[in-house]
């Protein structure tokens, strides 16, 4: 029962955190219609800038750096790529973000080598003890971190210009122009704050009980995408439902895995798929979707 | 709205000069010129199709979306140019657009697509101002205002989406087919706000397929065919011309059929060339 609990509460507490790139993912999708897969390299951006300047400026300053710095890589991918092409099918745009996706990681991965690279976090691997289940800090600074970013975010995409202007883009962007929303801010500002919070889910998933940053943190990432999908591209609670499904299904599926020895090793990386393709089975626009993707 | 003279300063209110208008290859305004003088009611006549709502595109600055452009003319509100202005320059030009097929923000509150209205706006600080005129022109909008959009009726949606508009403070409001699909009823209640918008002081183009209504509302006219203007003159001229009367108002002979106030348009039999469309 206790090994239950930490897992449950590791699931949720990473289920958060993907729960932060599921979100950056969607508002993307929802603003620009743009299935973003160079999601990983920003968030890989933003850990690689915490990395490198934890050390010279301390931990918390290269955090705002590394946040403002994935956040300005974002909106640059909008300004430069995404804006100016004048293409008839959004598919193209995806297929773009591909290509970007290759050149930041390919360029990111070499700059990191074989290293892995620490990020200066100071809650090391202390461990909090509640009663008899034992959690580790950094977890539960993930959960707090993730949770207030959620909520903020949130609030503001329900009651601040901002958000009505990101919502009415994503409901008739036609009809947002008439209204005079210039669809070029709302854009970039998605692919900030999509940068943004990839950023913080890079420091996340790279602190303990993770060595570090190194270059399979973008396979972590790529969970998310499936957190993403299975809640509904468009759906902003779908990304939050999504996150913590694959989070807690991650986390239990490689808990017990000795106990699903039939299953073989590893079985925690490949759940997150699998309760991914179940769910698209049974809801092809994802739980809370209403966009039914095409089939290509 | 007095307007008496027909031909006013070739400069105030609203001014197309020799617009044309393509879609690819595919030409949907030729030569088309036309003035709405500042203070009036002018209406733009025309079947499915004869480019009405490509020249409110035009004048908004919406023909990308749907992959068009100008290709000849000038379009410009109260001497400033308007065409090739972004669309978020024509509304902070005061020049606000009510698509056709009302087009609220289905997923959003009342009060969220009213919010939504006054996102371009000159000047934000009036927001609260203009909300309450507006309220007070649509009292069922403030007893819906936190019920979705979506669930309101085509007339209730018509009023969110005129409501929505005058969220910004509009010098000119650009209405494309507001009765279209709407009850009779609703069609000459929304006619009567377009006239009050009118008298306090905004300055109306009226998009219509239902050419009694906009004809009794209007002081002058123009007829778009194929792209084309092929008839304009003073609205009660034309809604006494033999052509008009045949074409766009569905009379032959008949004297009874006066399309003299919008009372008339509530009670007028259904033999009226008036298309209802469903839309989602």
């Amino acid at each position: 029962m206790i090994t239950f609990l930490e897992l449950l509460a590791n699931g949720i507490s990473v289920g958060t955190v993907y729960a932060l790139i599921a979100l950056g993912f969607v508002i993307i999708f929802k603003a620009t219609e743009v299935l973003n897969f160079a999601h990983a390299s920003l968030l890989l951006v933003g850990g690689f800038i915490i990395a490198k300047l934890h050390a010279s400026v301390g931990f918390w300053l290269a955090l705002l750096i590394g946040i403002a710095g994935a956040a300005l890589v974002g909106a640059l991918i909008e300004f430069l790529v995404i804006r100016r092409a004048n293409v008839a099918s959004h598919s193209v745009l995806a297929i773009a973000t591909i290509g970007i996706d290759i050149v930041l990681t390919t360029e990111l991965t070499r700059e990191i080598g074989a290293d892995v690279l620490a990020l200066g976090d100071p809650w090391r691997d202390q461990v909090l003890h509640l009663g008899a289940v034992s959690i580790a800090q950094t977890r539960v600074a993930a959960l707090v971190v993730a949770t207030v970013l959620i909520t903020a975010f949130l609030l503001a995409f329900k009651y601040t210009n901002w958000g009505i202007a990101m919502r009415a883009t994503a409901e008739d962007s036609e009809t947002a122009a008439l209204m005079g929303v210039r669809r070029g801010r709302v854009s970039m500002g998605a692919w900030a704050i999509a940068g943004a919070l990839a950023a913080v889910a890079a420091l996340f998933l790279c602190v303990f009980p993770t060595p570090g940053l190194d270059r399979s943190t973008t396979f972590a990432a790529m969970k998310a995408f499936p957190a993403a999908i299975l809640g509904g591209l468009d759906s902003t609670t779908g990304a939050l439902v999504g996150g913590l499904i694959i989070g807690v299904t991650e986390a239990l599926m490689s808990g017990y895995q000795n106990d699903m020895v039939f299953l073989g090793r590893g079985i925690g990386d490949v759940a997150p798929f699998l309760v991914m393709i179940v769910i698209l089975l049974i809801r092809p626009a994802g739980l809370f979707g209403t966009r039914e993707l095409a089939r290509v | 709205m007095d307007v008496h003279d027909p031909r006013p300063p070739e400069d105030s209110g609203l001014v197309v000069r020799d617009l044309a208008v393509s879609y690819g290859p595919v030409l949907a305004l030729r030569g088309v010129s036309l003035n709405v003088p500042r203070g009036a009611i002018v209406t733009v006549l025309g079947g499915n199709g004869a480019g009405k709502s490509t020249l409110l595109r035009a004048v908004s600055g919406t023909l990308r979306f749907q992959r068009g452009g100008i290709t000849a003319g000038e379009i410009s509100f109260d001497r400033t140019r308007l065409s090739g202005a972004a669309t978020s320059a024509v509304v902070a030009g005061g020049v606000v657009q009510v698509p056709e097929g009302r087009r609220v923000f289905a997923r959003m509150t009342v009060e969220e697509n009213l919010r939504a209205g006054a996102l371009g706006a000159r000047d934000r600080r009036s927001a609260a101002g203009a909300r309450q005129d507006v309220l007070k022109l649509f009292p069922v909008l403030a007893e819906r205002a936190r019920q979705r959009a979506g669930l309101l009726s085509g007339g209730e949606q018509q009023m969110l989406a005129i409501g929505r508009a005058l969220m910004a403070r509009p010098r000119m409001l650009l209405l494309d087919e507001p009765t279209l699909g709407l009850a009779p009823m609703m069609a000459a209640r929304i006619a009567d706000t377009v006239r009050e918008i009118n008298a306090q002081g905004t300055t109306v183009l009226l998009v219509e397929q239902n050419a009694a209504m906009a004809l009794s509302l209007a002081s002058y006219a123009y007829v778009l065919e194929v792209g084309e203007v092929v008839l304009s003159g003073p609205a009660a001229e034309l809604a006494e011309s033999d052509e008009v009367r045949r074409r766009y108002l569905g009379i032959e002979d008949d004297p009874e059929i006066a399309p003299a106030s919008a009372t008339s348009v509530a009670a007028a039999p259904a033999e009226r060339p008036v298309l209802a469309r469903w839309s989602a």
